[in-house]
């Protein structure tokens, strides 16, 4: 995996792998914390909780529609459920679980989908999330994180379960570089400042980030300076740091693992679009389903590289 | 139009070995895939596309009274591709491409890639339902194809599949066979310590398909019960087929501690350990 050289960046754990661990150090500090899973726990990750504290993991089977409504429940009756699958069948198979017996009552339920984006490689597109943000990010009152290397992950799973409402988490398969400390801060609703420059602002989230930081590397050598935001908070938005992006830099590239509709993307544009009109160049998969193949290489194809990010600042700075 | 001629009991038992060796070689190969999840469904597959039950034509993939069948549980895609190689729909060469960047050959079913995939699956709980679909439109269109799906023992978690067998009742969906691969385990362990949906035959004829429980890696038993299930006229039917998850190469998986190897390919050195044990 290349992701990061540029920038310096050392390769770490996958985002699910952080967030396993974490939930299971958390485990004694949130004793109302409980993990209901889809026959998937050895991928998600849960299973790292469940076999630390077996008699607050639950597995309903490969059942996602039931396994949101127990959660639901859970939730009504007290419990801090977290609730987890590939973000595809956790998403796409229970959404109207979600919308009724989670956002709609505004239950505390954690969501937490793994394997999303393309990244994953081979399994394919029926196992690619590629819409979830676009679906959990148009339920009102749910919280949509997206972290973006492991220690990250760490500060954002203990801030999901302290925050008050349902949070929708997703998290990536494969390794990617650290970018963050274990003493950085990281704020659910806050989007942190990675790289200050003065031409444009990228923004990303996710697995997306440190292609971001590799890319306003390449940009600097150009003599272009480009700001890098983390937007690992999609809903609610950082709206103030997008205004003062849009007010100290003038243009944005946003750069996400996701269709183009509903993502990053749209959400960003429709806080400029109100409050701080400016040219905006957008990176994502394009409006087309992946495939299988090696990550790296799907990256590459579907235009998700730090090549792409400099020709869309390029194109943005040229406007 | 081809009616495949039958092949003997004989030849189907060396085509399960084929089968099996295409399944070891494309999942090592790609580094990735459900080797075990295939290996179990082989009897079946084998029967159904070599033993006389399914009339189709690779000339002409989407011909429409062709017999069809639905791989629900879409992981075990390696043995269909098999099935398909052999009765030539791709060139038997193009297996080891399974799940690189670009092939047709892809880790879960897709059939917008290939017009011989009757359903793009990988979402599992959701291939009856499909198989309800066409064994309507079958219906209304007079034809006599039959459509076959097949899921996992796991699987039948999802609500849907409960959804799909209560509507093909209601429809007396004769033309609709659902294949049960129970072979014991899912993703994180045994089937019957996940969810104790075990008991199969009781539950499905209660919703009042004609259901057999049969050992369904002894290829004779599948024969058997294919034939009972396409002389039943009123009801939909069901094969409950009792395997194991990596038959076949249980001698090679069982040294490593897990019978179920899920997800898993074998690596280099246990995938020659296996087709020393499928060679003819
Ligand atoms: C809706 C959905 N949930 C979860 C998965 C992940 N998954 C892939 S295979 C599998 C286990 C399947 O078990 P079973 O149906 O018994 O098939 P087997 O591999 O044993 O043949 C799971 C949970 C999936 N593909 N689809
Ligand atoms: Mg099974």
């Amino acid at each position: 995996m290349t992701i990061g050289q540029a920038a310096g960046l050392k390769l770490g754990k996958a985002v699910r792998d952080a967030f396993g661990t974490a939930l299971k150090e958390l485990g004694n500090e949130f004793p109302t914390v409980v993990t209901v899973d889809g026959d998937v726990g050895n991928s998600t990750r849960t299973e790292v909780f469940a076999k630390a504290f077996p008699e607050r993991g639950f597995n309903v089977g490969i059942a996602e529609s039931n396994m949101v409504g127990v959660a639901a429940g859970l939730a009504a009756a007290g419990k801090i459920p977290v609730v987890s699958s590939f973000a595809a069948f956790l998403t796409c198979n229970a959404y109207d679980q979600i919308r009724m017996c989670v956002a709609y009552p505004h239950l505390n339920v954690k969501m937490v989908g793994s394997h999303a984006g393309i990244s994953i490689g081979e399994d394919g597109a029926s196992q690619m999330a590629i819409e979830d943000i676009a679906l959990m990010s148009a339920l009102p009152g749910v919280a949509v994180v997206v972290p973006a290397d492991a220690p990250s992950t760490k500060h954002l799973v203990k801030g999901m379960l302290e925050h008050k409402g349902p949070v929708y988490m997703r998290c990536g398969r494969i390794d990617v570089p650290e970018i963050y400390g274990p003493d950085s801060v990281l704020t659910i609703g806050k989007a942190n400042q990675l790289r200050e420059g003065k031409n444009l602002t990228i923004i990303a989230n996710g697995l997306m980030v440190g292609i971001a930081l590799d890319a306003a590397v390449a940009l600097e050598a150009k003599g272009i300076t480009a700001r890098v935001l983390d937007l690992h908070t999609v809903s609610p938005i950082d709206e103030e740091a997008i205004v003062k992006a849009v007010k100290e830099t003038g243009r944005l590239v946003v750069a996400e693992e996701h269709l183009p509709h509903g993502g990053v993307g749209s959400a960003v544009a429709s806080v400029t679009a109100q409050l701080a009109p400016c040219p905006i160049e957008f990176v994502n998969i394009g409006n087309t389903y992946a495939e299988s193949g090696d990550p790296e290489g799907l990256l590459k194809k579907y235009g998700l590289t730090a090549e792409a990010i400099v020709a869309a600042a390029e194109k943005v700075c040229s406007r | 139009m081809a009616i495949f001629k039958p092949l003997s009991l004989d030849e189907m038992k060396a085509k399960t070995k084929v089968l099996r060796r295409h399944i070891v070689r494309m999942t090592t190969e790609a580094g990735s895939g459900h080797p075990s999840s295939s290996m179990s469904a082989v009897e079946m597959v084998t029967a159904l596309f070599f033993g006389g039950f399914m009339q189709h034509d690779p000339a002409q993939p989407r011909w429409n009274n062709r017999d069809r069948f639905i791989l629900s549980k879409g992981h075990a895609v390696p043995v269909l591709y098999a099935a398909l190689a052999e009765c030539g729909y791709f060139p038997v060469e193009e297996l080891i491409t399974l799940r690189k960047l670009g092939s047709r050959l892809e880790g879960h079913p897709n059939m917008k890639r290939l017009d011989c995939i009757e359903a793009s699956t990988g979402s599992l709980g959701q291939g009856l339902s499909v198989g309800v679909g066409h064994a309507l439109a079958c219906h209304m269109d007079g034809l006599s194809a039959h459509t076959y799906v097949m899921l996992g023992d796991g699987e039948m978690g999802e609500g849907q599949v409960w959804e799909a067998l209560a509507s093909a009742e209601k429809y007396k969906l004769a033309n609709l066979t659902a294949i049960v691969d129970q072979n014991g385990y899912q993703q994180t362990g045994a089937t019957k310590d996940v969810l104790k949906l075990t008991e199969f035959q009781p539950k499905i004829e209660a919703f009042g398909w004609h259901v057999q429980t049969i050992n369904g890696n002894d290829i004779e038993q599948v024969i058997a019960a294919l034939k009972i299930a396409r002389s039943v006229k009123d009801r939909p039917t069901a094969i409950v087929s009792q395997t194991q998850k990596g038959f076949g190469i249980l001698p090679v998986l069982a040294p490593t501690g897990d019978l179920n190897y899920h997800g898993k390919p074998l690596s280099k050195e246990l995938a020659e350990k296996a087709l020393a044990l499928l060679a003819d």
